[in-house]
């Protein structure tokens, strides 16, 4: 086990990395609960040690992960989920530093707004600077590839995956996607070509619409999210393993 | 041409003549060209001359028809077996079961009875043209997404069909919340604990959104999962019927014997639906069920060929709640597995879903991957920590399979092959042509 270099809140060195799958019976439609595998993986490869915790709708939130993961749901069980993160505090784990990855709803509802069962606005818990609306009448719903360039978080190459929602999501004034759109839609359909973005990065917050799971499909972003809580990371040799990434992203790629 | 009315009238009898003449002819025509069964493109080519046909060809029969995710073919099979007994049934067996696919099946006789399989999203918009006896709704779980719907949708477009069909009786998986919710809005329901192997899409009630738990002490009872809502309290109710392991407890405590060739807890949840429905249109349930026993395969499902020194066996995995059953069935062992998948747009594009499924399970098999995803599949088995070999081309991935020496002495000859839909057609022509 590596000795990490983060302090966790009361001071004591991290010897694992803990990540939190939250409600993954009601946020779990999408596959997006690979990215908690992939995060595993990519531990395992620098022999760190991992831990996975699936938190179940009738667990108590635990605070003191060093990651959070929420994936794609239907539109049904996201007031609810909402409302029970919000009462919880998902906000503390975020003052305490902890890593915050949302997907499509899972991102929804850590904006300010999102659409809820009859597309009335209901409030999400405010950790994303966006908000996100019913796609309007006649739009259709927005299912495809889509490829991103990410601008923020240094060469990581592009990222891959698949989108498929219904909300349209708006960026707050200033705030920062995790990139620019080459293929798909993103968050929102009515943006013009040059203009398309995907997902919203604050701090160690981070959201986005790609699914596939994204993380598993692109593990230098799994890397980046994996050293905001544990400082840079070496480099992983696994030839065979890096053959097949390459392989299932030039699928996506080409 | 003084009374249009009268006009129409004969007009539509003399359309829909001239529509199964033409079904007739088409279907014929598409398997003498060997282009497939031709149920649907004679169900087409009916629906172009008459756009009504679905109803003119329902009208004077007997008809069941089975919807749901997973299984609908091969419980339509079980159900026809059942109802044969006394009059062989008409069925869209070859898995025609959009609109034109019903009106081709139903094209060739006006009053045999029928069993029908039909789409699931497709329900609604047919059910008030085919007026069935008895709907069987076996369950709704997550399936190609990017081209389908989410099956909160599916459940919606049931629960607002329902109410319409009156006198029919509904036969529904009361094991499955999102099934009870649309079945409650009939007025007549037989509810059927027929057991449900993949939960993951029924955590969420279909009323509130609140969170539905499960009573694990309600499955040792033997009686299924009982299940209820934390937010508004809806709950299974309670069961007509029972499946429990191989026994089928039926109303008045009668338990009858499932008995079948076909594998897997799957198959003994699909002929209890079947079991009763045929109980509803005249066949009690254990002469039904003494009927299924000998179906070895249902459309290539489970069938087995030779290759070189081994036996393969078909199966069809093309979702996540579809593979939680196959793993039961390929177990643990070194038996060779072959997995193949296309995700062609037939198939469903997107193959995130594929860590939904717990590939784990299967690390102990001697694992090779083919198909135009393999890539994606690879990578899949790979985070679950599954060795294997990737093999370009079905015909050689499946030789190449058989010549893998896992399993014990007793199943070294066996091997199954798991396809998603399109390369499972593949298998099938290929096991067809004796390859």
């Amino acid at each position: 086990v590596t000795e990490l270099g983060r302090p966790d809140p009361k001071g004591r060195r991290l010897s694992a990395v803990s990540i939190a799958v939250l409600y993954p019976e009601m946020l779990g439609t999408y596959g997006d609960g690979g990215n908690a595998t992939a995060l595993r993986f990519r531990l395992k490869a620098r022999a760190i040690a991992c831990e996975v915790i699936e938190v179940s709708a009738r667990d108590r939130l635990p605070l003191s992960c060093d990651i959070y993961l929420l994936g794609g749901s239907e539109d049904g069980p996201q007031v609810f989920v909402a409302e029970t993160l919000a009462s919880a505090g998902l906000d503390k784990v975020v003052a305490f530093g902890a890593a915050v990855v949302g997907v499509c709803s899972g991102m929804q509802l850590l904006g300010h707004e999102f659409p809820g069962p009859n597309d009335e606005n209901r409030p999400g818990l405010g950790l994303l600077p966006c908000s996100t609306f019913a796609a309007g009448e006649g739009m259709p719903r927005t299912v495809g590839e889509l490829v991103v360039r990410p601008g923020a978080l240094g060469a990581i190459g592009d990222l891959v995956g698949f989108e498929n929602h219904r909300g349209q999501t708006v960026l707050n004034p200033g705030a920062v996607p995790l990139g620019r759109v080459l293929r798909g839609y993103g968050n929102s359909r009515s943006a013009a070509p040059h203009d398309r973005v995907d997902g919203v990065l604050e701090g160690s917050v981070l959201g986005t619409y790609l699914h596939g799971p994204v993380l598993a499909l692109n593990p230098l972003l799994a890397d980046a999210v994996l050293s905001w809580v544990t400082g840079p990371l070496p480099p992983v040799d696994d030839a065979e393993y890096d053959r097949q990434v390459a392989q299932a992203r030039g699928r996506r790629l080409s | 041409v003084l009374d249009p009315t009268a006009h129409s009238r004969g007009g539509a009898a003399a359309r829909l003549r001239l529509a199964r003449a033409a079904a007739t002819t088409a279907s014929a025509l598409s398997r003498a060209t060997r282009r497939g069964a031709g149920t649907t493109i004679g169900g087409r080519v009916a629906l172009a001359i008459a756009p009504d046909a679905l109803a003119g060809v329902s009208r004077d029969r007997v008809l069941a028809c089975v919807t749901g995710t997973n299984g609908k073919t091969t419980t339509t099979r079980l159900l026809s077996a059942a109802l044969s007994h006394t009059l062989p049934v008409l069925t869209n067996g070859s898995g025609a079961n959009l609109t034109s696919g019903l009106v081709g099946a139903l094209s060739s006789d006006l009053h045999r009875p029928a069993v029908l399989e039909v789409d699931e999203l497709h329900l609604p918009g047919v059910v008030s043209s085919l007026v069935p006896r008895v709907v069987v709704l076996l369950n709704l779980s997550r399936d190609q997404l990017d081209r389908t719907s989410e099956a909160q949708r599916a459940a919606a477009g049931w629960r607002e069909a329902l109410p319409g069909l009156g006198r029919s009786t509904v036969v529904a998986n009361c094991d499955d919340p999102r099934v009870v919710w649309a079945a409650q809005a009939s007025p007549n329901t037989l509810w059927v604990a027929a057991g449900q192997t993949w939960t993951a899409d029924g955590h969420v009630c279909p009323h509130c959104g609140y969170p539905i738990r499960y009573d694990i002490e309600g499955d040792r009872s033997g009686h299924g999962p009982v299940w209820s809502c934390q937010g508004c309290g809806f709950h299974r109710p309670t069961p007509d019927a029972v499946v429990a392991g191989d026994r089928l407890l039926l109303p008045e405590g009668e338990i009858a014997r499932i008995s079948l060739r076909l594998p897997g807890r799957a198959n003994l949840s699909n002929a209890a639906m079947a079991a009763m429905a045929a109980a509803e249109l005249g066949v009690p349930a254990s002469a039904a069920l003494s009927e299924m026993r000998d179906i070895g395969q249902v459309e290539g499902r489970y069938a087995e060929f030779p290759i070189g020194r081994r036996r393969v066996r078909l199966l069809l995995a093309k979702n996540p709640s579809g593979w939680a059953e196959t793993m039961q069935l390929v177990g643990t062992g070194r038996r060779p597995l072959l997995l193949a998948m296309n995700a062609r747009p037939v198939d469903g594009r997107d193959t995130s879903w594929l860590y939904d499924v717990p590939f784990e399970q299967i690390a102990g098999h001697e694992v090779t991957v083919t198909g135009a995803a393999a890539a994606d599949m690879s990578l899949r088995l790979t985070y679950a920590g599954v060795p294997h070999r990737e093999v370009h081309g079905l015909r050689q991935a499946l030789l190449a399979s058989a010549q893998l020496h896992g399993g014990r002495a007793d199943d070294f000859a066996g091997m199954d092959a798991i396809a998603d839909y399109s390369s499972f057609q593949e298998l099938r022509r290929l096991a067809a042509n004796g390859e």
